[in-house]
């Protein structure tokens, strides 16, 4: 579990069901395990009008079926994450107020989807989360403004600029990402082993 | 007096019927200064001073927040009431002295919202005559509708219909016209806030079936002032100030509390802010609960009451204060 650190850093839940009609959820990998875990405690008929979306990532075919079967009004998998947010951002862009958000999977993942709900006019009070599975983070370098994704170690090399970043828990939410500034500016000819933390 | 509660010194400058039970007051400074700024949905607590008695009742502020010159509330008579409307409906005149407080606001618009979609019953239109003129001055995107008993007691709808158009949906009970609540609150776009001022049945309407359609509560705001009712007398211990009062029929237990001299804070006057919370120490009969304030658990508990709207029958009760 994700603990908090400074303001900024997320903090996920549990999903829970929440009262409306009109439930969308989207999940990456082991989020699956989220939704069917809540799925043992929603009331009947509750998924009849919901949407997921899944990206199994690397657990392959593991969660699909289970997810199917409970039977949402609509079910769409997705190869990769950034091929869900377009047809996520298009689903918001014609839904109305009463649909409820639950995200559940990698931080990369919630942070994502939550920026695209954010922009569609959610306030991410009313969106449901939980982390499950990797700990691998979106970092934007301070320096060049690149992304770098699923990052699991710490320091790391920026995938745009090439400086050895030291990843924050400093995290944006319009960006949907976490901070990596410059390890060794003073000294570039230093260079901290990197470990891997975020797994 | 209390946090908030500055004093303004206003004369009355012009006194509207608009129908058989509203009439509109218009109040400017004494000294010629511009009134504060407020926001859209504040109220003001005016001092009725009748002979021996002070009343002061909280009433939205109507006009423009863009022009301070002067500020304007309505006034519903309301003949079964404890006379505060009675007072401003009959003895109010052009020309008098009145003490009004500065403008609070626990209505306020969400400016983060994409859309304000409002809703009014009766004379709780009045915060809202402020609020669409301070969105339509920033061209802020909002939808009223108004359901009112007769077209003679649709308040200012013709007002608004001249302002506003199409944006004003007007329901008028005798017409046998209904709001269509659930289709509404179905068809907002994301990022839509709701706000509800009306009878205290109606909020509770609202409120449950946005509830029930996934509105988060973050997005739904409300007003409703409980009006003090009248009741029994009854007497009352002031355990700080070692004083014993009696509440009369037609008073408030804030009021009566303010009439010993003792000055205990609140700021709406209506069992809406929570300023007025007074812890109780003991106490052996039955409380009469009138605030939207204390939650169930508190109201069943016997230790909190909120004196400006509620009060007590029994025996003996000792307040904190
Ligand atoms: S003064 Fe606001 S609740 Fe009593």
């Amino acid at each position: 579990m994700t603990a908090k650190t400074i303001l900024s850093r997320p903090v996920y839940g549990t999903l829970s069901p929440q009262p409306g009609r009109n439930h969308l959820f989207v999940a990456d990998a082991e989020g699956a395990a989220a939704i069917l875990d809540m799925a043992k405690a929603t009331p009947e008929g509750f998924f009849a009008d919901a949407h997921i979306m899944f990206v199994p990532d690397d657990t392959g075919t593991n969660y699909v079926e289970a997810v199917k079967s409970l039977q949402p009004a609509r079910f769409y998998q997705g190869p990769t994450i950034a091929a869900a947010l377009p047809r996520l951002r298009q689903t918001l862009a014609t839904a109305h107020m009463g649909l409820r958000i639950y995200l559940a999977g990698s931080e990369g993942l919630i942070g994502q989807a939550m920026q695209a709900a954010m922009e569609a006019g959610f306030d991410p009070s009313s969106i449901q989360t939980e982390h499950r599975g990797s700990l691998a983070r979106r970092v934007q370098c301070v320096h060049c403004k690149g992304i770098t994704e699923n990052v699991t170690t710490q320091p790391v090399t920026c995938s745009h600029c090439g400086l050895l970043l030291l990843v924050r828990d400093h995290y944006s939410r319009r960006l949907a990402a976490f901070q990596g500034v410059c390890i060794n500016a003073e000294d570039p000819t230093e260079s901290p082993q990197a470990e891997e933390i975020f797994r | 007096m209390s946090a908030g509660t500055r004093k303004i010194d206003v004369i009355v400058t012009d006194v509207v019927p608009v129908n058989e039970l509203v009439k509109r007051f218009h109040f400017q400074r004494t000294d010629g200064q511009l009134l504060p700024t407020f926001s859209g949905g504040a109220h003001v607590v005016v001092e009725m001073r009748d002979d021996d008695r002070t009343r002061l009742n909280p009433y939205s502020l109507m006009s423009s927040p863009l022009d301070t010159r002067d500020y304007t509330i309505s006034v519903r008579r309301d003949d079964t009431g404890r006379g505060g409307s009675l007072f401003m409906h009959q003895r109010v005149n052009p020309g008098m002295r009145m003490v009004i407080s500065s403008p609070v606001n626990l209505f306020s618009l969400d400016l983060r919202a994409r859309k304000h979609l409002m809703i009014a019953g009766g004379i709780g239109i009045t915060p809202f005559m402020a609020q669409t003129s301070q969105l339509a001055g920033d061209a802020g995107n909002f939808e009223l509708h108004y359901t009112c008993r007769t077209e003679t007691l649709a308040t200012y709808a013709d007002v608004l219909k001249g302002r506003y158009g199409r944006r004003i949906h007007l329901y008028r009970d005798d017409q046998g016209e209904r709001l269509p609540l659930e289709q509404l609150l179905a068809s907002q776009p994301l990022g839509t806030h709701l706000y509800i001022c009306g009878p205290a049945g109606m909020i509770e309407w609202v409120r449950r079936t946005a509830a029930e359609a996934g509105w988060p509560d973050d997005t739904v705001h409300f007003e409703h002032f409980a009006a003090p009712q009248p009741g029994k007398p009854f007497d009352v211990t002031l355990a700080i100030s070692g004083k014993q009062i009696r509440v009369s029929e037609q008073q408030s237990l804030l009021e009566a509390i303010e009439a010993a001299g003792i000055d205990p804070p609140y700021l709406c006057r209506g069992g809406v802010c929570g300023q007025c919370e007074t812890k109780v120490i003991s106490y052996d009969g039955n409380f009469l609960h009138n605030d939207h304030w204390l939650s169930e658990e508190e109201h069943q508990s016997g230790r909190k009451i909120m004196p400006c709207v509620s009060r007590f029958e029994g025996k003996s009760l000792v307040l904190e204060r």
